[in-house]
């Protein structure tokens, strides 16, 4: 690993008027991600600004809806009882994700900011476009199980790893964030980005712009919600495919519904079409098997992930069911 | 060469002059060379300014086992380098070095965490504790007894890991059956794959309700 300086902050402000001096500067928190991607070479920084004395960790219910701060721990918010109470879903996301010992070190906010783990992004002997824009791409023809069947391009089919996100995205969450430029709010189904030509960008956060945390509006999905994840290992393993279902039930008619998948694209893939065709509709494994052949629709394997197009539709149906009978 | 051989006076000077030359020379190679600790000493007595202008360190206090250290460390030392190499605690074990296989846990601050992947510049003032530090003089901690008496490794190679992500396991309060034991020890992989027994050992300490 190449050294660097590092620097504690101790104010958000502070933490981003020091690195917005500097330009290989990167904010640290647990540094999960960060210290193996330094470790491999696929980043390094000059300076590192460690953000963890920040006041950035509580998790606030407030008046229709609850705040959670962007250095709360994964272990911190997938175990906090009213988190477990009200949304459920995350929780169960979050516990899916990592190992425990991970999950105490690293932040809500750098769970949404971690890098894919496309093997070609990670080894630098190969070409991989989001590591060296213009490199090309080892995965398209390559070895790419792991890979994109939405919203892919010809420049990067990579998926984004985190379980948490995809929850997030499927309870309308919020990320506030704080730059040079002052502060702002960004939906969270924006926050990540389809990599199009420019798979270098994650995300669209700007330029040395800080997630100071993030908010879910107050929601029913309380009871009949499930979070499938379907890997390799029956732990501690990313997914090949997952799912996140939150049913608002009320005489098994669909009140309320949101959908969303992990493993399949650069970002937390949203599943509107499936939701507003299950709206209204009573609970049935027909209504449940159309919604997921509706949500499939579009998708395209790269070679070695063709069985995601199968294994999608059946994760859809599956979550779906889990979810209605609790 | 015969006149060499008649005047080794003559020889060992322009040998120590030349070796004197070769050290001033590749002053800055040499240093690069040196271990971190004998570094961090150049740096300290001021041999050599430009070892300390490359290779900049930050003070550290830290406590280890009990024990407070005050050290001088790169920022890119990982806790589990200082650990190993600087303070000699070769019980923490370096499997992938990725966080990947947990054979790195240690405790920070009460807590379970991958020594492998937290840089020890950010661990300032925290209290540690290690395989090393369980043991109260030669009585073994209960996990350590469970794991000799439930065969719970074959190499060993990631038994510390084992055992100090199985106390935090138990600590949490996520050892209340097989099936939550083994998630929440998924963490640590055991190329052995003496799984089963590790669960017994979790198990009986859980239920023996000792002190841990």
């Amino acid at each position: 690993m190449k050294n660097f300086q590092i620097i504690r902050a101790l104010s958000a402000a502070s933490a981003v008027s020091n690195i917005k001096k500097e330009k290989e500067a990167m904010f640290i928190a647990g540094g999960t991600n960060l210290v193996d991607l330094m470790k491999k070479n696929v980043v390094a920084p000059d300076k590192l600004v460690d953000i963890t004395a920040l006041d950035l960790k509580q998790i606030e219910f407030l008046k229709g809806k609850v705040s959670i701060g962007a250095l709360a721990k994964n272990s911190q918010v997938a175990e906090d009882a009213s988190i477990k109470e009200k949304h459920p879903l995350l929780a169960q996301a979050l516990a899916a994700g990592a190992s425990q010992q991970i999950r105490h070190m690293a932040t809500v906010g750098g769970n949404m900011l971690q890098r894919t783990r496309c093997s070609y992004f990670y080894n630098t002997d190969m070409p991989c476009n989001k590591r060296v824009p213009k490199s090309g791409c080892g995965a398209i023809g390559g070895v790419n199980r792991m890979h994109a069947i939405f919203g892919a391009s010809e420049s990067c089919i990579a998926v984004h790893p985190s379980d948490m996100c995809v929850a997030l995205a499927a309870l309308d969450a919020n990320v506030l964030v704080e730059g040079p430029k002052g502060k702002r709010q960004i939906k969270f189904t924006d926050f990540h980005r389809l990599p199009g030509n420019t798979p270098e960008k994650d995300n669209t956060l700007e330029d040395k712009e800080l997630i100071t945390s993030i908010e879910i509006p107050d929601n029913n999905f309380t009871k009949n919600v499930h979070y499938l994840k379907v890997r390799d290992r029956s732990s501690y393993a990313f997914a090949l495919v997952s799912v996140a279902v939150a049913l608002d039930l009320k005489n098994d008619k669909i009140n309320d519904v949101r959908l969303a998948m992990g493993g399949v694209a650069h970002k937390p893939w949203r599943l509107t079409e499936a939701e507003e065709f299950l709206k209204g509709k009573t609970i049935s494994e027909g209504i449940f098997k159309q919604a997921a052949d509706l949500a499939m629709r579009g998708a395209r394997g790269y070679g070695d992930n063709d069985f995601k197009l199968t294994l999608g539709a059946n994760a859809i149906t599956e979550a779906l069911t889990i979810a209605a009978s609790k | 060469m015969a006149s060499k051989k008649t005047n080794p006076n003559k020889v060992s000077v322009e040998d120590s002059n030349s070796r004197r030359d070769f050290i001033k020379k590749s002053g800055l190679f040499t240093a690069l060379a040196l271990t971190p600790p004998s570094l961090v000493m150049a740096s300290e007595n001021k041999w050599d300014e430009k070892i300390a202008e490359y290779l900049e360190t930050v003070p550290l206090s830290i406590e280890v086992n009990g024990k407070k250290h005050n050290l001088n460390i790169e920022p890119r030392t990982t806790l589990l380098d200082l650990l190993r190499e600087q303070l000699q605690l070769t019980g923490t074990k370096k499997g992938c070095d990725h966080g990947q296989c947990g054979a790195c846990t240690v405790h920070v601050n009460g807590t379970r965490i991958l020594s492998c992947l937290s840089l020890a510049s950010m661990q300032q003032n925290a209290q540690v504790t290690t395989i090393e530090g369980l043991s109260k003089g030669k009585k073994l901690h209960p996990m350590q007894e469970a794991f000799i008496k439930n065969d719970s490794f074959q190499c060993g190679y990631c038994t510390p890991g084992q055992i100090m992500s199985g106390i935090a396991c138990i600590k949490e309060g996520h050892a209340n059956s097989r099936e939550e034991i083994r998630e929440y020890m998924s963490g640590n992989i055991c190329r052995c794959g003496a799984y089963h027994n590790i669960v017994d050992a979790i198990t009986e300490v859980k239920e023996g309700g000792k002190e841990i």
